[in-house]
């Protein structure tokens, strides 16, 4: 008898954290499907299925050029920062020479920048060099947390490979340049994959920078758009249309996201928990 | 900074002995070279997106820089933080940030806003945490359903949580009304006395399955044949709890939270959405913010910033100092 409510117990607890975990977004896909008065009626399960809120979003107005902007933006972010990063991790990981304990703390410290402290400086600098306005203030700007954060997880990555891989290559001679290319390189994939997709997230996801640094609605990126959509009037917040744009930014994403959870979760964890 | 060790791992040393003495140091100047080489792209460009900027934002707390005049900025001291203004006759004022009651405010949100959801979010994370270490049926399912709200940007779940909280026609008063927890729909973003808990709310929905990915890292590296021992011996499985697990996994925990706790102190995007224009809410980040850029006020937002850099810098040597980062390779 126990047992049974013990499993019962568990498994109510099991429920609970799916429900909790996907309603809120079951219920924002639900709203983007209803258009009319269905909209201010609320409905737990699918009534209608109109798909008057996704020709709105996506003919009206400039969302599939914010879109655009947004992958742009993103896939810019990822290949500079996992360029950059996989030669710096290389030498991080695999090169002694004195300071690095303090380069690799710097670099850490630099991941906990708060970007308000940045903000000011970087506004000051992009608007003297011409760059407000432009999508390339973002993806400057965006190398303040992409950068660190790949340097440091990719540097824990290399650092665990044994040094039996390098050595044959540096018996051969061969640079260090063309180590990490022909010796890394190949083993880094589910290790690059890992990052670049979190770096994108965070590229994809950004809003403090991109309100400040772009005003024209034609350069923003998708987070800003959403966030300024509006109606017809200043009372009428046309949420219809809002729940369908979320809808259509998020479903990459947790498909994404889904699809490499595995990688995902020790990705995190060694940005987070190693050490 | 107990553990940072700058020495090569042994292993490599040996190698590197062995070969003739020549070649060695030409071989070792090289790499050293090259690392060089490797380390100057990034460090520059993190010098010029993070080094320079903070000098800049710092430099311009001390000026009176306005945004229709920046390049003019003239020095003026402490004033954006601390003034005393004698008004001639036995009486004065004082002024800049630490006088600033909405300064405070903002400060004491900030604070609140932290711990509060930071402590649910370690609690419910942990719970997580323990279910999914479980073994039962459909666990890769409820994984998989534990990280959407970690997937969705945070500007979709302000919106989300948004609509859900409408005063009218949102399905949460309609859920609790009809429970019978409450008997008139609540302004849950409006109301002075739920705007903070309702930003909360969101907070947590959204970053409780980080939480719980990192004590469950933390979980799953307990050896089983502990629970095993314990299990032999018929200890009470809460007593094991308390007493083996989780002192195992506190250090994941404080980790977790750390981590948690420096996110929830600049929170900016969540709260600018969600509760635009609400002082209930308005935490440091907003603050500096809206100086800088909507009350022309750009000096003083870039105190606001200074400020609030200092506080989560002390944070972070704090964080390195208890985690003792492992930042040479040695000693795992």
């Amino acid at each position: 008898m126990e047992a049974i409510a013990k499993r019962v117990g568990f498994y109510a607890l099991v429920v609970f954290i799916v429900l909790f975990s996907v309603f809120p977004f079951y219920y924002a896909i639900l709203t983007s499907f209803e258009s009319g008065t269905a909209l201010f009626d609320v409905n737990y399960l699918p009534t209608e299925f109109s798909l008057a809120n996704y020709r709105d979003v996506l003919t009206n107005g400039v969302f599939p050029l914010n879109i655009l902007n947004s992958v742009i933006v993103a896939v810019t972010v990822v290949v500079i920062s996992l360029f950059l990063a996989v030669t710096a991790a290389y030498a991080l990981s695999r090169i002694n020479f004195r300071g690095r304990g303090l380069l690799l703390l710097t670099i850490l410290a630099v991941s906990m920048f708060p970007q308000i402290a940045v903000l000011a400086g970087l506004f000051e600098m992009i608007r003297s060099v011409g760059l407000y306005n432009s999508l390339f203030s973002l993806i400057f700007a965006y190398m303040i947390f992409t950068l660190p954060f790949t340097v440091w997880v990719l540097t824990t990555f290399m650092r665990d490979l044994p040094v039996e891989i390098e050595e044959a290559a540096i018996v051969d001679g061969a640079s260090p340049f063309v180590i990490v290319t022909k010796v890394f390189l190949p083993l880094m994939w589910p290790a690059l994959v890992t990052t670049g997709l979190l770096a994108f997230i965070a590229a994809w996801n950004e809003f403090l920078f991109a309100l400040t640094f772009v005003s024209n609605n034609e350069t923003r990126t998708v987070p800003v758009a959403i966030a300024l959509l509006s109606g017809a009037s200043e009372q009428e917040i046309p949420w219809g249309t809002i729940m369908a744009a979320s809808v259509i930014v998020t479903v990459p994403l947790i498909v994404l996201v889904l699809v490499f959870q595995r990688k995902i979760v020790s990705g995190l964890t060694a940005g987070g928990v190693k050490g | 900074m107990a553990n940072v060790s700058m020495g090569a791992p042994p292993t490599r040393k040996a190698m590197e002995a062995e070969e003739r003495p020549a070649a060695r140091s030409n071989l070792s100047r090289e790499r050293l070279r090259s690392a060089w080489l490797f380390l100057t792209p990034m460090l520059l460009v993190l010098a010029l997106v993070a080094g320079w900027p903070l000098i800049e934002t710092i430099y311009y707390s001390f000026t009176n820089a306005s945004l229709s005049n920046i390049d003019g900025a003239e020095w003026v001291g402490l004033r954006n933080y601390w003034e005393y203004v004698d008004y001639g006759d036995g009486e004065g004022e004082y002024f800049g940030l630490f006088f600033d009651s909405q300064w405070w405010n903002a400060v004491w949100n900030t604070v609140y806003y932290t711990v509060i959801s930071v402590s649910i979010e370690t609690v419910l994370g942990l719970a997580f945490a323990l279910v999914l270490n479980a073994e039962f049926k459909g666990r890769a399912l409820v994984r998989a359903a534990v990280l959407i709200p970690w997937a969705i940007p945070t500007i979709v779940s302000a919106k989300m949580w948004a609509w859900m909280m409408n005063d009218q026609f949102g399905i949460l008063n309609d859920m609790l009304m009809t429970v019978g927890i409450i008997s008139s729909p609540v302004a849950w973003t409006a109301d002075p006395d739920t705007a903070m808990w309702a930003v909360i709310m969101v907070d947590v929905w959204k970053t409780t399955p980080f939480m719980a990915l990192l004590i469950l890292a933390g979980l799953q590296m307990v050896p089983g044949d502990v629970y095993e021992a314990a299990k032999i011996d018929g200890i009470h499985p809460v007593k094991v709890f308390w007493k083996v697990t989780l002192p195992l996994i506190r250090p994941a925990i404080l980790v977790a939270v750390i981590f948690r706790a420096l996110d929830a102190l600049r929170v900016f995007d969540l709260i600018y959405v969600l509760t635009p224009n609400n002082t209930d809410t308005k935490t440091m980040s907003v603050f500096a913010q809206e100086n800088l850029f909507q009350f022309d006020k750009f000096a003083y937002g870039s105190a606001a910033s200074t400020f609030l850099f200092l506080v989560i810098a002390f944070i972070t040597l704090f964080y390195i100092k208890v985690a003792r980062l492992d930042l040479g390779g040695k000693g795992r």
